[in-house]
């Protein structure tokens, strides 16, 4: 309970922080808003041009968009800190924070919460309330259920993503653009409903980077389509589980790293 | 001159040492790309009424895109606009030679250097890659000799946009906003995302006539013989008319800032 009101003392302070300068803080948060509206402008062009894929028209896919980007967007705000995590470890940082009596995960998410990653949140919720409204899905309580269950469990995925990715930085101090490869692209492959792709695409975002059970298979029960792949729908409800468990997993990874670690010395 | 191609050649041999970037890049490229033609192949699967440009031609088109994506004007140079938010920049004036010259022999080397770096193995690992997603060769030299002139206009309006880029910093110190803009412009109206061809033909009309589409669209299709090779003088010029431009916005908007600039003291 005791880390619990650290870390919303750490989220107090971050958000104050960055408050202090208003009017960058907007421009900054719009800069995101254009940014992620003109990604979307993509998505739009190839639909303008070929109707569909496989079945699936643009609204349906602007709810993939949404739900991923909303996941997404939550994940880079408040797993920033191991974002930036290789330059403690660079600036010999890091030696400060295993001296203090709390665990490191704590501190390296308390060290930065971005709070501009707003701008694509807000564009994630309007494309998808878009989505909805044009689909006219009939809303019930188990498709809420749904819907939080995969932002939820996509949060987690990609923050577990991002775990790993500073867990790289134990043993190379470069910055590495690898992982950072899974956590754009995998958002790139997200955005589209995953029957599209080769089985064998497929089968990585299923099995390797879950990415395809967070978001296809709840998406696909909400949108109320008969999955085409034959994948019992059930699977829908167990996603956030699959996301979770990937995150556990990453920081039990990130442990073996802390005890890896030894400082560059400057 | 002789002092503008010795900076070429000094920054050049020193960019190209960053090997291990130019792994992980390539790795993050072709993760890219591999994600690009696999929703191109669903939308092509889907439609059976012809389009602007076939799906060999538009899966080439993207991995010469991604082949040169170091040659995109995505970013600037970040030691200038580290020097102008410092105020270091003072020691740039003072420097016997032309400042905007000076700095667009920087950007020559910074976008040339990665991108040769990145894109040979990449284009080589994509003509290896199975038909169904792999790059063709050319269909003749003529092709392949357009592209390179083709190639260079591109690199002369890219070093142009990163110049001004660069000069954008002297206006508002962080930069950073319009910066992620202009990559996302850039980026999107280049056909780097989804290739022009295949935009609305109305968007088209407009986008045809921009700098951008000189960045990536204009080379690749004289790669995949889309374009034939008597049209080289034709496109070859807008590129340079376009690039003479930038070059005196550039140039015009410097020398003004300069007159008034106010440097950050310390």
């Amino acid at each position: 309970m005791d880390s619990v009101k650290l870390y919303l003392k750490y989220l107090k302070l971050n958000i104050e922080s960055q408050l202090q300068y208003k009017a960058s803080f907007i421009m900054m948060s719009m800069g995101h808003f254009l940014i992620t509206f003109i990604e979307f402008l993509g998505l739009w062009v190839l639909f303008e041009r070929f109707g569909q894929i496989k079945g699936f028209i643009f609204e349906e896919a602007a709810l993939f968009y949404g739900i991923v980007h909303i996941a997404f967007s939550i994940a880079e705000g408040w797993t920033r800190g191991f974002d930036i995590f290789p330059n403690l470890v660079r600036m010999g940082d890091f030696d400060r924070i295993l001296l203090r009596p709390r665990t490191t995960i704590l501190q390296v998410l308390g060290n930065d919460i971005q709070m501009m990653r707003v701008g694509r949140l807000l564009q994630g919720f309007l494309v998808l309330i878009w989505s909805i409204y044009k689909l006219k899905i009939d809303w019930t309580l188990v498709k809420t259920l749904l819907l939080l269950g995969s932002i939820l469990g996509g949060n987690f995925l990609f923050s577990g993503l991002i775990v790993l990715q500073a867990t790289l930085s134990f043993w190379s101090v470069q910055s590495l653009e690898i992982v950072n490869s899974f956590t754009y692209g995998g958002v790139q492959a997200a955005q589209y409903p995953i029957s599209i792709y080769k089985s064998w695409f497929r089968k990585i975002l299923i099995y390797f980077i879950p990415l395809a059970t967070v978001n296809y298979f709840p998406a696909i029960n909400i949108l109320g389509k008969i999955d085409l792949l034959n994948y019992p729908t059930w699977l829908g409800w167990i996603s956030p589980f699959i996301g979770f468990a990937f995150f556990i997993i990453s920081l039990f990874i990130w442990r073996i790293g802390v005890r890896h670690y030894t400082s560059t010395g400057t | 001159m002789k002092a503008f191609l010795s900076i070429i050649k000094i920054r050049f041999n020193l960019l190209l040492q960053y090997r291990v970037a130019a792994i992980a890049g390539i790795f993050t490229q072709f993760f890219f790309g591999m994600v690009f033609v696999m929703v191109l192949y669903g939308f092509y699967d889907s439609t059976s009424s012809p389009m602007p440009i076939n799906y060999f031609s538009a899966v080439t088109y993207i991995w010469i895109s991604q082949g040169m994506l170091g040659m995109l004007p995505w970013n600037g140079d970040r030691e200038i606009q580290s020097l102008i938010r410092t105020g270091d920049v003072t020691y740039e004036l003072i420097r016997p030679m032309n400042l905007y010259n000076y700095w667009l022999a920087r950007a020559f080397a910074l976008r040339t250097a990665p991108t040769l770096l990145r894109s040979i193995p990449l284009f080589t690992v994509a003509l290896l890659l199975p038909k169904d997603y792999g790059m063709s060769f050319p269909p003749n030299i003529l092709a392949f000799l357009a592209w390179i002139v083709t190639s260079f206009g591109a690199l002369l309006i890219s070093c142009t946009i990163t110049n001004i880029i660069n000069i954008t910093t002297l206006y508002s110190i962080s930069g950073d906003g319009i910066q992620r803009l202009l990559s996302a412009i850039v980026t999107l109206f280049s056909g780097m995302v989804v290739p022009l061809p295949l935009f609305p033909d109305k968007m088209k009309e407009v986008l045809n006539y921009l700098p951008f589409s000189g960045l990536v669209d204009i080379p690749a299709r004289f790669f995949t013989g889309d374009l034939p090779f008597n049209h080289l003088i034709t496109y070859s010029g807008f590129q340079l008319l376009w690039a003479l431009i930038l070059y005196l916005l550039g140039k015009g908007i410097l020398s003004r800032k300069i007159k008034d600039l106010i440097v950050q003291g310390g």
